[in-house]
């Protein structure tokens, strides 16, 4: 989930007139802002907590789940902190922004909802042990390290309230949590837990449902700009019924011609194998209109390496996060040489 | 056949240029007088109503803290329960170039943010939220505001960045929050929180909020400066009524003397076969055809007073009630049609009598002037008992419904009564004189001048008004100018005031000064956020300067010591008569502040409550108040070399080291700004009055003939006929002025006692100008002398054969 979200608060200049040039700022230079460096080791818990030196900063998470008569259903629930100068201050004087999404999607209904808040107040932010994130009334709240978390996040027509336990290691992505971004060499500090049974209820217009199922968790910090030539990208998380776990994603260039992905494969046994830059491959092969613009909703996705050919198509095709810095995201169900489910997010259709 | 007639109508106008050029010249001055007022204010009240919409967009419902301030802490915990909400810091911001009302928001959080996409600022294409949010921050203002401040303004942490928008209205400054509680010093607290979604909050929702805070009404939310201008504004539209009226006369004495001189005229048409109804058709067309000539030119002219007027304004109503009007003036359907309205209504008004007599008189028939005169006298009596009954009104409405209105509706029963009983009183006074004079040449300058009262009463009435506003406006002025001088002497009393860069800086020279031998008054308040506005509490120093100058206007014995001990505050007048405080009253305030009431003082030009307690007081309660500003007592000559001493030592700005001559003179300045308006109209209404005695003696002049032909037959030479002509004028106008000046001194107490005490919230004490009267009494008797002199002067040139006609013509 790495690139998405750092690209996410560039598009922020670009999808929203009102607050996007207060975040424009933010996707072009590093001055003043740490770096990632390459070696440095992550510790916990303390990395679990905010990184203010940094200028972006999120704390994601994705979940398909399922009720008892089979229903699916796809949860978001996102913190991201942006910095308008390194470092924190107490009181309104501090830097840092921070902004909430929160998304709830079945076949048929779609809805999302968005936080925003000011650091140093206490309005939002992170704390790293015991672990809590937090903003207006959503949080998530974990009781050793991210073991396991207390979700709940409310918008008009929707909530939840979610337990999430997580089942296995933390995932240090790239090389031991340095994660590379582009062949000139930007990069970002980049962890994740992938395996979580999640348990709790959502509840729609029609009443609150029990649901249960797998989450996503993905936590980065960066202060680096992208590079300014890409539109958008598309990002895949998928999690195969054999148990392995495939992250990839294609930033899509402007021309249309040198798009760069890269990604990850996590096996059922918990192996992690970065993969090389240009050996995932994504692929439309379905439209639809979506707030008025036409957004790929059914992809062809290969990873000739691990014999992977499957088709990705959207559980709601109308998953669109109508929040001030619009977005697709929403759960997908795989087929072809591997099934499954998985979480996908679109940015830059315009 | 109309066409005939009307050019034989215009002809008389042809033939007498003089008498057209009045008439027009009148209502023209009497239409641009009140047009102008009336744009002055449209514009002012445009300027509220965008203020106010602007504030009520910006609020709609909010929560409010009543006995205790409202803290960010107040609102973090209701947002983490899930409220909606957005967060307001309002107050007034002190700076070196000028105090601004401050709104602080949070643009996250808020839905309103003013100007989304503002011109560009001089500082360059910088995005409006990233220079608001970015440190140290940006403001966006009014075009208008923002040129005092140039492209930014270097508030010690930075440089602030202007950006420019109309959507703000003047005088108003948004800032983000972060900026806002740095610039009024109050990190903790907020004004309100501004809820952001429309739903109804049942119970459930409102016993989460905190016992201090609760759901606030608009009303409650802020103070309207509608309400607070009215005064000013009835203000400018009675003089605009009143020179309007003075105006009038003026018209009515040309329209009078045009339709007698033209009687001849209308007999011979109505020999000739033309209907009196068609005649009177046309005669009023003619009227309104001159009312829409004078009426445009009056439009004009009245734009351009306007345009004068306008500037002083906007600084009368910025200092006495901080309300800020934009100086444009914008053209407005209101004024530009109440001007026409007003026009053709006082030509009609003032035809009206006119007409009336030629209805009635025979039309073969014309009896002289004298006749009609007296008819005219008989009804003095009734006017006189009129203008009681309106001061009975006045009267009676100031005592039983007091405050504003009543205040008002008395001055106007004073004024107009006091017109109405005016040739009543004249009549009596003349009759006296004619009984009292010896010989028959006195007897007769007695007896005709009483014959001249009829034609000259509406003049002398406009007079009178205008010498009694003079009168009255002046000593309200001079005593409000004499009132805050004095006081300035006592409130400002340290020789020097000097304002840190910061709290750091505040306490090293506080420590320097003090070794240097210097007493040293720090100025530290603290803003409370009342349900009734905001509050500023000051802190002061246990000091002589204050025991022996602080205006103070009732207090408790040794109300100082007891101050210093902590016992209790002093409170400014306008917030003692805003909140009915009496000494010994307990002001509601959060827990810690003293609250007994031990003396008020004068604050004049402050439309905020202040109250003052112990500097020791102040820090329990306010740790965190500003420490920057200080007053130093020290040797005057001595000011001039810590000046530079300060400014070497501590990199002090020469600005932020104000003498306390330059403060006072400053002021004095801004005073005198705020007054140009009053004098301005009255000097406006003075010209008019004098231009109606004018008129009235040039159309008495013709009229007089016949009475003045067989005193000159008798022997009295053309010469004395002509100075007693200036003589009598003289006598009438010095008779007017003589009660003009009661009239006037009673207009003032209740501009002094009434309408000021409730407009400002102060009292002022009434001082008395001798001079000043006496002043314009003579201005009145030149004014008199001046439009003597051309009748005179005609009389004195007069061709005997004139006077012998007055024998042979059947007048």
């Amino acid at each position: 989930m790495s690139v998405r979200s750092l690209l996410l608060c560039c598009i922020l200049g670009c999808a929203a007139p009102a607050f996007g040039q207060g975040f424009a700022g933010l996707g072009t230079t590093a001055d003043g802002f740490a770096t990632p460096q390459l070696g440095q080791v992550l510790s916990f818990p303390q990395d679990h907590g905010p990184h203010p030196d940094f200028r972006i900063e999120w704390w994601y998470l994705t979940a398909n789940l399922e009720a008892a008569d089979g229903t699916e259903y796809g949860v978001q629930w996102t913190l991201f902190r942006s910095a308008l100068a390194p470092g924190e201050a107490e009181g309104w004087s501090s830097p840092q922004i921070w902004m909430g999404h929160a998304g709830l999607t079945s076949e048929t209904q779609h809805f999302s909802a968005e936080r925003l808040a000011r650091g140093g107040i206490g309005q939002a932010g992170v704390t790293a042990a015991p672990f809590e994130a937090w903003i207006d009334d959503w949080s998530m709240r974990g009781d050793r390290g991210l073991q396991q978390l207390a979700l709940s996040a409310q918008g008009d027509g929707f909530s939840y309230q979610l337990v999430a336990k997580a089942e296995g290691d933390l995932v240090l992505q790239g090389q031991n949590g340095y994660s590379v971004k582009s062949p000139d060499g930007q990069a970002s500090y980049y962890y994740s837990q992938p395996e979580y049974r999640i348990k709790g209820t959502v509840t729609l217009p029609s009443g609150p449902v029990a649901v249960s199922g797998d989450g996503w968790l993905d936590r980065e910090w960066s202060s680096q700009p992208l590079s300014e030539d890409q539109s958008g990208w598309d990002w895949f998380s998928l999690r195969f019924d054999t148990g392995d776990k495939l992250m990839g994603f294609v930033l899509r260039s402007k021309d249309g011609v040198e798009d760069f992905s890269s990604g990850t494969w996590i096996s059922a046994t918990g192996e992690v194998t970065p993969l090389r830059s240009g050996a995932f491959l994504a692929q439309p092969i379905a439209q639809a209109e979506v707030a008025g613009r036409e957004v790929p909703i059914k992809w062809e996705v290969r990873l000739p390496g691990r014999d992977v050919f499957v088709v990705v198509e959207a559980l709601n095709p109308q998953s669109w996060m109508d929040v001030a810095f619009a977005y697709w995201e929403g759960p997908v169900t795989v087929s072809g040489s591997h099934t499954g489910k998985g979480y996908l997010e679109m940015t830059g259709y315009e | 056949m109309s066409r005939t007639v009307l050019s034989a109508l215009f002809s008389y106008w042809r033939r007498h240029l003089f008498q057209l050029g009045a008439l027009i010249i009148g209502l023209a001055l009497a239409t641009a007088l009140w047009a102008a007022v009336q744009a002055v204010n449209a514009q002012a009240r445009a300027s509220y109503a965008k203020a106010e919409s602007y504030l009520a967009q910006a609020e709609q419902r909010s929560l409010s803290a009543t006995t205790a301030p409202m803290r960010v802490a107040d609102y973090v915990r209701l947002k983490r329960l899930g409220w909606k909400l957005s967060p307001v810091l309002q107050g007034r911001w002190r700076n070196s170039i000028q105090n601004l009302d401050i709104i602080g928001i949070d643009p996250l959080t808020s839905l309103q943010v003013p100007g989304q996409t503002p011109p560009s600022s001089a500082g360059g294409e910088t995005p409006l939220l990233l220079a608001l949010l970015q440190p140290p921050g940006g403001m966006i203002m009014h075009p208008e505001t923002a040129g005092m401040f140039g492209s930014g303004y270097d508030a010690g942490f930075g440089h602030l960045q202007i950006i420019r928008s109309e959507a703000v209205p003047v005088g108003l400054a948004v800032v983000d929050i972060s900026l806002a509680s740095r610039l009024l010093g109050s990190a903790e607290q907020l004004t309100r929180l501004v809820l952001l979604e429309d739903v109804p909050l049942d119970r459930e929702k409102l016993v989460q909020l905190p016992a201090h805070i609760q759901l606030a009404s608009m009303a409650e939310a802020q103070v309207d400066p509608g309400s607070l201008t009215e005064s000013f504004h009835l203000n400018l539209t009675a003089f605009g009524f009143l020179s309007f009226a003075v105006g009038l006369f003026i018209v009515q004495g040309m329209i009078t003397l045009a339709m007698e001189q033209r009687r001849n005229m209308f007999r011979t048409l109505r020999c000739l076969g033309v209907p009196f109804v068609s005649l009177l058709g046309l005669l009023a067309v003619e009227m309104g055809v001159i009312a829409f000539i004078s009426a445009s030119i009056g439009l004009i002219i009245g734009h351009f007073i306007a345009i004068a007027l306008l500037p002083g304004v906007s600084i009368t109503l910025a200092s006495l009630y901080g309300a800020q009007v934009e100086h444009g003036l914008s053209l407005r359907a209101n004024w530009i049609l109440s001007g026409l309205a007003m026009s053709f209504l006082g030509t009609a008004l003032a035809s009206a009598q006119s007409f009336y007599s030629l209805w009635k008189l025979p039309i073969l028939l014309a009896p002289s002037t004298q006749a009609r005169g007296q008819q005219l006298a008989g009804r003095y009596g009734a006017w006189a008992l009129a203008g009681l009954a309106l001061l009975a009104a006045g009267s009676i409405a100031l005592m039983t419904y007091g405050g504003l209105l009543g205040g008002f509706v008395f001055l106007g029963g004073l004024m107009l009564g006091a017109a109405l009983m005016l040739p009543f009183c004249l009549w009596q006074v003349l009759h006296l004189g004619q009984s009292l004079a010896r010989g028959a040449l006195a007897q007769w300058l007695w007896a005709d001048a009483r014959a001249q009262l009829p034609g000259l009463s509406l003049a002398l009435m406009a007079l009178m008004l205008a010498l009694a506003t003079n009168i009255g406006v002046g000593t309200m002025v001079s005593s409000f100018r004499l009132t805050f001088s004095d006081w300035m002497d006592q409130r400002l009393s340290a020789e020097l005031y000097v304002t840190a860069q910061d709290d750091d800086q505040g306490a090293a020279l506080q420590i320097w000064l003090e070794g240097q031998g210097h007493r040293v008054l720090p100025i530290r308040s603290h803003e409370l956020q009342r349900q009734s506005g905001p509050l500023r509490i000051y802190g002061v120093r246990d000091d002589a300067t204050y025991r022996e100058n602080w205006p103070m206007l009732e207090a408790r014995d040794a109300v100082w010591d007891k101050i210093a001990m902590g016992a209790g505050l002093l409170v400014s007048e306008q917030l003692a008569r805003r909140e009915n405080l009496r000494l010994g009253d307990h002001l509601p305030l959060p827990d810690g502040w003293p609250g007994e009431i031990l003396g008020i003082y004068s604050d004049y030009g402050n439309p905020q409550g202040q109250a003052i307690t112990s500097l020791a007081k102040l820090l329990d309660n306010a740790p965190g108040a500003p420490n920057r500003r200080f007053g130093i007592r020290l040797p005057v000559e001595e000011v001039p070399d810590l000046i530079n001493v300060l400014m070497q030592e501590f990199d002090l700005k020469r600005e932020n080291l104000v003498q306390q001559s330059l403060v006072k003179s400053r002021s004095m300045a801004v005073f005198n700004q705020t007054f140009l308006v009053t004098d301005a109209l009255k000097l406006l209404t003075l010209g008019v009055a004098s231009f109606a005695i004018f008129t009235s003696l040039v159309s008495l002049w013709s009229q007089r003939l016949p009475q003045l032909g067989p005193v000159w037959a008798m022997g009295v030479s053309r010469r004395v006929l002509a100075l007693l002509d200036i003589l009598r004028s003289l006598l009438m106008a010095a008779l007017t002025a003589l009660l003009a000046l009661p009239l006037g001194l009673i207009l003032s107490w209740a501009l002094l006692d009434v309408i000021n005490t409730e407009a400002f919230g102060w009292r002022l004490p009434m001082y008395m100008f001798p001079f000043d009267w006496l002043r314009l009494v003579l201005l009145s008797l030149l004014a008199a002398f001046v439009a003597a002199l051309i009748p005179a002067w005609h009389l004195f040139r007069l061709h005997p054969h004139e006077l012998l006609k007055v024998f042979s013509s059947e007048r």
